[in-house]
């Protein structure tokens, strides 16, 4: 059969070129990105980064030493407050919720992961700060909490879900009571993709700052309550790089640099727990 | 069947449970405990939504009260004078998120058809996994390029080059500023294509293989396969990407801050400085000067989360039709 290059042929081959040159006008940009943080953050870095916090205007040098702590605090306290909740709320849906009630609970976790996260923010000022009467990194951590808790539930609630009703059963044909064997049996056999979701869950709060703005509010200095205003690296990135100095500017690409390389690490670490075999 | 097997399993258990509760009733308070703690923390999540609906109502009801609807259509905004118009942030929010959404579509779904469908599978899944590792950058970091890097190169050579050749269309019109709508346009365009391109390509990857194979075999070249087999059915799930996507856009706060301008006026000009809902929160939340103040970026807020809402729960109903329960549809 004779095969002249048709029209046709030639759609395909030009809708190729374009899809083509799609996928480059997306990486480009976040490529320049990546090269700029790369570039920008490498040249301005220093050992004083971790060691010092931001100098006063017009002296150089500094660091954001408090808002690497104040980020670590708030991560932590949000945590504590969201990993419960998100953990063993999924326990919940998989193991009892096969009812409305649970599908109710994940359509309200799918809403408020869509909710935008300044919003969030807003809350915890209504619930936290105006009855505390100041800033303070306590109602950071709890926005940043409300963000972390459908994540957490929704990404667990997956790999309960994969954890193979027979495990359970051989559990509670030993005489195991039930909530030893979710505990022991369920939890602990979905452990690395558990602790997947909560790296991810991890990753997306290190970077947020829009819920911050008006509850942890940022400090220039050391915090030494979580009653008070405490730093973090986003606040400090944002400020200082709306601020009229090259010196801020230079710290802002600095955090920038840390902040991108420590969400890389998670994503990594995330994905090498998110491969381990299971259930084999 | 899966399903149905776990459901029965999952049954079994509670029966069991429920008989150990009956034959020793001291040893199931365990389980009974452990059972009310998880729904306690499940129940916590639709708390939480209620609480965050009623706080936010409450706290506007002071501006809702005072102003009415005619809050939406207001033009000026001047909290000291306590003059509160909305509209500038309402068309900025729309503006720059619809535009953003036009530029990245396209882009997206050639990407996403780039990874499933061309690209050698390594170069597809390197290609993929760059977008979602991108799409995990904070968008602060966003922001931080796009004030220092990108605004100054559209105030040098993107605007100037805008006016002097396409000037005599009102969008092209004014002085090169740098930071402008147009800049947001770009910020947001930027972080919505990640996201838009690996939901995409998740529903074409939920596309049954027959329905290609089906194409081929009729003699369809790679280009009218996808068409003509592929586009057709994962529609309504790319169009929950995109809708996806747009609810992103529209509650994107810090990027947009810090490269729009904030400044509350309606310009035709895409070149002039503009301002977003969740860009005015952010800027004046913290430091509001009345009472009425406060009451008013919390309606702006609650305005934002009405239609996010409603624009991320239209996404999900779109997505799950194509990723889930495809096997009963017209193949």
């Amino acid at each position: 059969m004779k095969r002249t290059p048709s029209i046709r042929l030639i759609k395909n081959g030009l809708m190729t070129l374009l899809m083509v040159a799609a996928t480059l006008a997306v990486l480009a940009p976040l490529g320049i990105i990546f090269v700029h943080i790369l570039k920008m953050g490498a040249s301005s870095i220093s050992l004083d980064f971790f060691t010092q916090i931001p100098k006063p205007t017009g002296e150089t040098g500094g660091g954001m030493a408090n808002g690497l702590a104040g980020s670590t605090i708030m991560i932590a306290m949000s945590s504590l407050i969201g990993l419960p909740v998100g953990i063993l709320g999924a326990v919940y849906l998989t193991e009892y919720g096969h009812n409305r009630f649970a599908d109710a609970i994940r359509f309200s976790a799918d809403v408020l992961a869509g909710v935008p996260s300044i919003i969030t923010g807003m809350v915890a000022y209504t619930l936290l700060v105006v009855p505390m009467k100041g800033f303070s990194a306590l109602a950071g951590a709890v926005a940043l909490a409300l963000i972390m808790i459908p994540i957490v539930l929704r990404t667990t609630e997956e790999q309960l879900k994969l954890v193979p009703g027979t495990l359970r059963e051989a559990s509670l044909a030993l005489g195991v009571p039930l909530w030893r064997t979710t505990l022991q049996v369920t939890l602990a056999s979905a452990r690395t993709g558990i602790i997947t979701g909560i790296l991810l869950a991890i990753a997306r709060i290190a970077g947020e700052t829009a819920p911050l703005l008006f509850t942890a509010l940022g400090n220039q200095f050391w915090s030494r309550k979580l009653t008070e205003p405490m730093a973090a690296i986003p606040l400090q990135i944002f400020n200082f790089a709306i601020a009229p100095y090259e010196d801020w500017h230079k710290l802002a690409w600095a955090g920038a640099l840390v902040l991108v390389v420590i969400m890389f690490s998670l994503s990594l670490a995330a994905r090498y727990f998110g491969r381990q075999k299971r259930y084999s | 069947m899966e399903i149905t097997k776990t459901m029965t399993s999952a049954m079994d258990r509670e029966t069991a449970a429920a008989k150990t509760a009956f034959i020793s009733g001291n040893k199931a308070w365990g389980d009974r405990l452990f059972r009310w703690l998880t729904l306690g923390f499940s129940a916590s999540i639709l708390l939480i939504l209620l609480i965050m609906a009623f706080e936010m109502i409450k706290e506007s009801l002071p501006a809702i009260r005072k102003f009415g609807w005619g809050f939406t259509i207001g033009k000026d905004w001047d909290p000291v004078q306590e003059q509160f118009g909305a509209l500038p942030f309402l068309y900025g929010s729309v503006v720059s998120s619809i535009l953003a959404i036009l530029m990245a579509t396209p882009l997206s779904v050639g990407t996403a058809l780039f990874i499933t469908d061309i690209a050698p599978k390594k170069l597809g899944g390197a290609v993929s996994s760059l977008v979602e590792l991108l799409a995990a950058i904070p968008s602060v970091i966003y922001g931080l390029w796009g004030v220092l890097v990108m605004a100054p190169w559209l105030q040098k050579t993107v605007q100037p080059f805008l006016i002097d050749h396409f000037g005599f269309i009102p969008l092209f019109q004014g002085a090169p500023y740098g930071v402008s709508m147009l800049a947001a346009i770009f910020i947001l365009m930027i972080m919505i294509v990640p996201i838009i391109t690996s939901i995409t390509k998740e529903v074409l990857t939920a596309v049954p293989t027959a329905q290609k194979e089906a194409a081929y075999a009729l003699g369809a070249t790679r280009w009218e396969m996808l068409r003509v087999a592929l586009l057709p059915y994962a529609r309504s799930g790319i169009l929950g990407a995109v809708i996806l996507g747009l609810g992103r856009a529209i509650g994107e706060t810090m990027a947009v801050t810090m490269v729009i301008g904030n400044t509350p006026q309606i310009a035709l000009s895409l070149l002039a400085p503009g301002y977003t809902m969740p860009s005015v929160i952010a800027n004046e939340f913290a430091e509001t000067t009345s009472k009425l103040h406060a009451s008013v970026l919390m309606e702006i807020g609650l305005i934002l989360l009405v239609v996010t809402l409603i624009i991320n729960i239209m996404a999900r109903l779109l997505i799950w039709s194509v990723t889930r329960g495809n096997s009963g549809r017209s193949a």
